[in-house]
């Protein structure tokens, strides 16, 4: 299923949500969002991923790069990732740098 | 195309739509520019050099770019080529150049070339995925991103003399299913094993081999289950940048190095420092009859010390040498290790073989190596653990004489076979334990109690338990009619040859291990236990299991409990050497009192008081370390003595007396069924007699005076 991303930005929060299959091409769509962000009074960056069915290391080192962009004091919650996901997550520790969450607003 | 570049980001060359220029020669190996990457690779004698790219897992490559030759600056080509997806690319060379094996020169443009300063290799990327045996590029070069976020870490940098270090291999240290571990046999799972580590009190986990390596190689069937010997201890390098992808949960996806970086960060996050088992005295291409991967084709003159006839000599005792002296080998080995220190934040480096990295490139020890003069001196390295294994398969056994610059610490072989020895009840040892116990003074005057790392088991050789359960070694499962392995394991059975039901004999094993962790743990230097020795682990008497991917080699966490009285002691005689500063000195004990305590910092002393006994057939020795000269004399520690009886008879020995109403308390006797072998710091019982203590046949004893 190919990606699609869809933005919102409400005041300091920016809510992305993504459908499709996170791979090293699409990776770009999602860092040209990310970047879109960048300089913009960003404090949480919530990304639902409930439809998003694969991701790979490239969609991961976004979620590296999103700190970097933005801030370390940005705030990146997940919202209902695939096991797989969580997985991968977990076993590189990048879950250390997010917070994982059923819904948003916890 | 973004205008802000600088102008020399801009193509200049274009092949089937591939944009490229002239590149950086420096650094070496594939490196992300604007836009680009930036290739860059040495051989002084190629002819011509072509750059080879494929899409990830591809079997053909969808470019082959030649080196047009402006591109080529003294020995180095180089080359930047334009809108590559990073994440997706395998690259590697084709080298043009002379074969001509009688001249040392081996050149194959048929076969495509790792690149040695490649940060990842694909290929191997789940172990023992069975490869396709086709591929026409077998170990692939990859790129990786150096975007980690370490936080606020950094290398630990605990004084040596404070060190209790673990040898772990990374696969056998969780695989079994005993483990009750997500992802066995990972860096993600030791990640879940850090509390156990914690509990266990060591500070310093030694990764055997982690470097890219290939468990296929000379596989075969094992002749005794019928499964697969694979090459399983991973002392055979195929890339010296790259982590073992098979080793991480997320190898298959690319992110073994992120997994790497994130168990040694947690590491760190626990106190534990992280030291690697480094293989620079040989690659996995073999002898002359090998596969080439990639050093043999890009320049074998170089990278290889080479007979006058063009063959490879064998220092390594696996088919080649590294030409670790040549000046080109030795600034990747540099670049390697500094890489590895600032990039993955490694606290230290053990080295395989060491004794190879001071032979000239005719195989000649150096009296002074550049090599290891280098490493001791790069600022780097400068606060990084080096330890030699300072022997090699071609002879040179330099224990005690390895070029050290002040800054080298070696495995000490002398230490493990004098206490095996010791043990057993071999005679004539007792001016060696002395030895043993204050870090070698005669060995190391001038470097310290710190350059001894003490041992008395490693992952070659017997495990702690099998030097007490077996004469022999038992090797028939690797394939080898069991001429493979060492053959001086100087172990005692203990009455039977292997597994037994009989209680004695059991009994007398575990006390066996006891007095040689107890004997380990109040030795000055750096101990270093093997990982599972806790828990009792045997091999089965196999001396050298570097082929099994089995419980051989997998750490069978159930023993902790069958062996809990093992496991309870060594974590409580670890808790009493950190508790007790005195058994870490820094600098040589000077057997005088350089503080106005009244006693020496060192003193023996044997069945008798202030007697010890140095003759032949003796078998007794005991010391007693003044607390007061604690750490040079700047902290203050209760005074501990020690009692070792390798006679199989109960001795008294006298007591030295105490100062200042001082009293012994008993803190170990290994003599005693557990629960009253060992007691915790400040619940050790006072002893009723303070003048002599009766030290049980095959025993141990150790006092606190406080």
């Amino acid at each position: 299923m190919a990606f699609k991303i869809e933005t919102v930005i409400e005041e300091q929060t920016a809510r992305m949500t993504l459908h499709g299959e996170l791979d090293s091409l699409s990776a770009r769509v999602f860092m040209t969002e990310i970047e879109k962000l960048s300089g913009q009074p960003i404090e949480v960056l919530v990304l639902d991923m409930e439809d998003l069915d694969f991701m790979s290391s490239a969609g991961l080192r976004v979620l590296i790069f999103s700190k970097q962009k933005i801030g370390t004091h940005l705030a990146i919650y997940i919202v209902k990732p695939q096991e797989l996901i969580v997985d991968t997550l977990e076993k590189t520790g990048l879950h250390h740098s997010v917070t994982i969450v059923d819904q948003y607003p916890v | 195309m973004a205008t802000d570049l600088r102008i020399d980001y801009y193509p200049t060359h274009e092949q089937e739509g591939i944009k490229f220029r002239r590149g950086h020669v420096l650094p070496f190996g594939a490196t992300m520019v604007p836009n680009g990457i930036n290739f860059s690779i040495y051989s002084s004698e190629a002819i011509d050099c072509t750059l080879v790219l494929f899409e990830r897992g591809e079997d053909a490559p969808f470019a082959e770019i030649r080196f047009p030759e402006e591109f080529r600056t003294g020995n180095v080509y180089s080359m930047i080529v334009f809108d590559l997806d990073y994440e997706r690319l395998e690259y590697g060379y084709r080298m043009d150049g002379p074969f001509n094996p009688e001249q040392g020169s081996r050149f194959d443009k048929s076969i495509i070339l790792s690149d040695p300063y490649a940060k990842a290799i694909g290929g191997r990327d789940s172990w023992l995925a069975e490869p396709n045996w086709d591929n026409i590029y077998p170990y692939r070069s990859r790129l990786v991103f150096e975007d980690f976020d370490w936080e606020n870490d950094h290398p630990l940098e605990t004084p040596i003399e404070d060190l209790v270090i673990y040898e772990m291999h990374v696969r056998g240290f969780t695989k079994h299913p005993s483990s009750e571990v997500k992802n066995p046999g990972t860096f993600a799972a030791i990640r879940s094993k850090i509390a156990y580590l914690k509990e266990l009190g060591i500070n310093c986990v030694e990764l055997m081999p982690i470097y890219e390596f290939d468990e296929w190689e000379n596989s075969k069937e094992n002749p005794v289950t019928g499964g697969l010997i694979v090459n399983f201890w991973g002392y055979s390098t195929v890339n010296f940048f790259s982590p073992k992808a098979g080793y991480a949960a997320t190898g298959k996806f690319g992110m073994q190095v992120d997994e790497l970086k994130t168990l040694v960060k947690e590491l760190h996050k626990n106190g534990i420092e992280v030291m690697l088992d480094v293989v620079f005295n040989h690659t996995a291409e073999g002898d002359h009859r090998g596969h080439t991967i990639s050093f043999r084709g890009i320049d074998n003159k170089t990278y290889y010390m080479l007979t006058p006839e063009g063959y490879y000599f064998n220092f390594s005792g696996t088919g080649n040498t590294l030409n670790c002296n040549n000046p080109v080998v030795r600034n990747m080995v540099l670049d390697c290790l500094r890489y590895w220190a600032s990039d993955y934040h490694i606290d230290g480096f053990r080295f395989d073989l060491a004794a190879i990295l001071g032979r000239d490139q005719n195989g000649a020890p150096l009296s002074n190596p550049p090599l290891l003069e280098s490493l001791a001196y790069d600022p780097i390295l400068a606060k990084c653990k080096l330890v030699a294994e300072a022997w090699d398969a071609g002879g040179l056994y330099q224990v005690g004489s390895f070029p050290a610059y002040g800054r080298w610490a070696e495995w000490n072989g002398k230490y493990r076979d004098s206490i095996r020895k010791f043990l057993k009840g071999d005679e004539g040892l007792i001016h060696e334990i002395a030895q043993c116990i204050q870090g070698w003074p005669d060995l190391y005057q001038y470097r310290g109690p710190t350059a001894s790392i003490n041992f008395i088991s490693c992952h070659d050789g017997f495990t702690l338990y099998d030097i007490f359960a077996y004469n022999e070694k038992h090797n028939d499962a690797n394939g080898e009619n069991n001429n493979d392995g060492g053959n001086d394991n100087h172990s005692w059975n203990c009455g039977v040859e292997g597994e037994t039901d009989d209680a004695f004999i059991n009994q007398l094993r575990h006390k066996q291990i006891k007095n040689a962790l107890s004997i380990l743990m109040v030795s000055q230097g750096v101990p270093m236990i093997l990982s599972g020795d806790e828990a009792g682990v045997t091999k089965y008497g196999n001396n050298n299991t570097y082929c099994h991917d089995n419980e051989l080699n997998w750490m069978d966490w159930s023993l902790l409990e069958k062996n809990s009285d093992i496991y309870y002691f060594t974590q409580r005689i670890l808790r009493f050497r950190r508790g007790h500063p005195v058994l870490r000195s820094k600098t040589h004990l000077q057997h005088r009192d350089y503080v106005g305590s009244g006693y020496p910092d060192i003193s023996f002393h044997g069945t008798q008081a202030w007697q010890p006994d140095f003759a032949s057939s003796s078998r007794c020795l005991a010391f007693m370390l003044d607390g007061a000269h604690a750490k040079s004399g700047t902290i203050i520690d209760d005074s501990i003595y020690v009692a070792m009886n390798s006679h199989y008879d109960a001795l008294f020995y006298e007591l030295p007396a105490l100062p200042n109403g001082q009293r012994w308390h008993l803190a170990v006797n290994t003599d005693m069924p557990s629960g009253q072998d060992i007691y915790d710091i400040s619940k050790e019982p006072l002893l009723e007699d303070q003048s002599r203590f009766l030290v049980g046949g095959r025993a141990t004893v150790i006092l606190v005076g406080k």
